[in-house]
């Protein structure tokens, strides 16, 4: 499936949005890395969805706002996204950050969403459960860390840097910090809200994460009682790329 | 020349192999290694040196802060000066300085050294900073507005300190409907500003800028590194139409003087080695957080990483001129070159770093105030 590539000014933000497919509109959101590339899920998904996958403001070949102070901006940023692109019955994907973004989204509005698909979302604490320290981590760590499996991991090692993947890197690095480095990697008061995300929701978690541990699982039971929650076994952070054909398969059913 | 005694009051009683094992004796060295015992020993001991310094006559004793570390054991230089305040009558105090983005509020900081600088009539010196990288997941401060917020404390501070009260205040970061500071400081029109840093321009353009003219310290670095910072502030100073005095500019380092070059090396060598390669060291990611420096000055140090990161001897730190260590002629003629290359008006020695012990640091500020300091004061 061919997806194209071009640029929308959004809030006066141009932004980097890759589209490709048939079907109902489904709004990827990214998480800290980025989105550089089109994976083989967005292709997969294509064959069923009108897939966009923007580089978030702040991400990527896309604009620093001045105006990106927090996640809630981020949140108003894709509802006048979504308004202005004339989105409706959408399914709203989002891993990791990007799970987040799509829960400040949704408690906010959800008129245009059919559902929600959070990936091993961030966004919210966990009492007992110690997510990793991304700020911490060397980098070659971090990358060892998405993956479960490790043979991944090598191969997104082995990827030769070029000075402008540096560039990106700082920069995607400096925006996760802007908008989350304290309270790290979630908003104690997104909680007190969920209640209103109205669309049916499904949280996939790679049971062998080691960014945000599936046991945080437990407080998305808790919080979101009516969300379908299924467990990939043998992924990491990121399962849909690890394990794309299961990873769609639960997303289409 | 204004020489200055400072002090980072490091836990010197640290063990070294758990410093080392665990990377860093920053943020997450686990504190079961300080032992309060020892602590006690150590602060009375390094405020005993810091008092001495004034009866050997250095013209400023200066204390800093640190969080969250063994490096130096001043969470708050506050509690430290303020105990300087009564315990010296003549010596300025420095405080070098404050981290304001760090603090919940800066009017905290206005009203601190506000009530120091009243105490003692008028001997405090202001010294602002941002604090380090590490110290930027001690509150979870976000560091990529560090430097608004910087700006932003500081302009809240100087308008306290001078502005008639009350007045609001209305800025990104910090609102406030009444400022009107009780206790005003002492001088006139407010206790000079000092800037320590480790060397950007970004800070040299801020400074030096004809509305402040605040003194700027290069600290802890290479002497040419030193001197190419010095240069930049006097250049800018011209770029902003006016000439610096040499009391705009300082350099803090730290210095062993011993009985002979040999002796001062072979005494120096296992504390200054300490504090150079366990007490200072930490890994880039947390040195160097998202937006505490821009990224192009980031992608700078992640070249020079192996240079940077990897460990130096004291024959290496003593040739960059890291370190003055020898006898008093010896550390005198080296001052005095270093002098004479960056006619800096202020010089900050620290006489104790590391592990020194007591008697080792004594006797060190005893041969620099007696063999070196009277030669620099006539610079």
């Amino acid at each position: 499936m061919k997806f194209e590539q071009r640029f929308i000014q959004v809030d006066g933000c141009n932004v980097n949005l890759r589209r490709g497919g048939r079907g109902e509109p489904l709004l990827f959101l990214h998480g800290a890395s980025g989105a550089p590339v089109i994976l083989p899920f967005m292709e997969k998904l294509a064959e069923r969805f009108d897939v966009l996958v923007p580089e978030h403001p702040g991400y990527g070949q896309s604009d620093e706002p001045d105006w990106l102070d927090n996640i809630h901006d981020l949140a108003y940023f894709y509802l006048d996204f979504l308004k202005q692109l004339g989105l409706r019955n959408v399914t709203l994907m989002g891993n990791s950050m990007g799970g987040w973004v799509a829960m400040e989204i949704a408690v906010r509005d959800t008129s245009r969403l059919k559902s929600l698909v959070l990936v091993s979302p961030a966004g919210i604490r966990a009492p007992g459960v110690q997510p990793a320290d991304i700020f911490l981590m060397p980098d070659e760590q971090l990358v060892r860390n998405l993956f479960h499996d490790q043979k991944l991991a090598e191969a997104r090692l082995a990827v030769p840097v070029t000075p402008e993947a540096v560039d990106i890197a700082l920069k995607n690095k400096h925006t996760t910090a802007r908008l989350a480095w304290e309270p790290r990697l979630h908003d104690p008061f997104l909680p007190k809200w969920l209640h209103r995300v109205d669309v049916p929701v499904k949280i996939i978690w790679g049971k062998e994460d080691r960014i945000l541990p599936v046991a945080f699982l437990d407080e998305y039971r808790r919080l979101l009682p009516k969300a379908e929650i299924h467990i990939v076994e043998g992924a990491g952070h990121l399962p849909h790329a690890e394990k794309p054909d299961l990873f769609v398969e639960l997303v289409c059913k | 020349m204004q020489i200055v005694l400072f002090h980072l009051m490091p836990y010197a009683d640290l063990d070294l192999e758990a410093g080392r094992g665990n990377g860093t004796v920053w943020l997450n060295l686990p504190n079961r290694n300080f032992d309060p015992e020892k602590g006690h020993r150590l602060y009375n001991r390094y405020l005993d040196e810091l008092e001495y310094g004034e009866t050997l006559g250095f013209d400023a004793v200066s204390v800093n802060e640190h969080h969250q570390t063994a490096y130096g054991l001043m969470p708050s230089p506050i509690v430290t000066a303020s105990a300087l305040a009564r315990c010296t009558k003549n010596v300025k105090i420095c405080i070098l300085g404050s981290a304001l983005p760090l603090r919940s509020h800066p009017l905290t900081v206005a009203e601190e050294h506000a009530m120091i600088d009243v105490i003692t009539g008028g001997r405090l010196v202001s010294g602002f900073v941002r604090g380090i990288g590490a110290e930027y997941h001690t509150f979870g401060v976000n560091p990529t507005i560090s430097h608004d917020r910087f700006h932003e404390a500081h302009d809240l501070i100087v308008r306290a300190w001078t502005e008639p009260g009350p007045f609001a205040f209305q800025g990104k970061h910090y609102n406030v409907t009444y400022v009107n500071l009780w206790p005003r400081p002492y001088q006139k029109p407010h206790p000079p500003i000092w800037i320590p840093s480790q060397g950007s321009k970004e800070t040299i353009d801020w400074a030096s800028h004809p509305d402040r003219r605040y003194t700027y310290l290069q600290t802890f670095s290479p002497a040419k590194v030193v001197e190419r910072y010095l240069k930049m502030y006097r250049d800018t100073c011209r770029g902003y139409g006016y000439e610096a005095k040499d009391s705009q500019l300082g350099w803090a380092v730290p210095v062993y003087v011993g009985e002979s070059d040999h002796k001062a090396r072979e005494e120096a060598k296992p504390h200054f080695e300490a504090f150079r390669n366990v007490f200072v060291r930490m890994p880039l990611e947390m040195l160097l957080p998202p937006g505490y420096t821009s990224r192009e000055s980031l992608k700078n140090v992640m070249q020079a990483k192996a240079q940077m990161f990897g460990d130096v001897t004291i024959d290496q730190a003593t040739e960059l001129g890291l370190f003055v260590c020898g006898s008093a002629a010896t550390v005198r003629s080296a001052l005095e070159k270093y002098w004479s290359d960056m006619r800096f008006g202020n010089l900050l020695v620290m006489c104790q770093f590391g592990t020194l012990p007591a008697d080792l640091a004594g006797r060190n500020m005893e041969r620099f105030a007696r063999g070196v300091m009277p030669a620099l004061k006539k610079l």
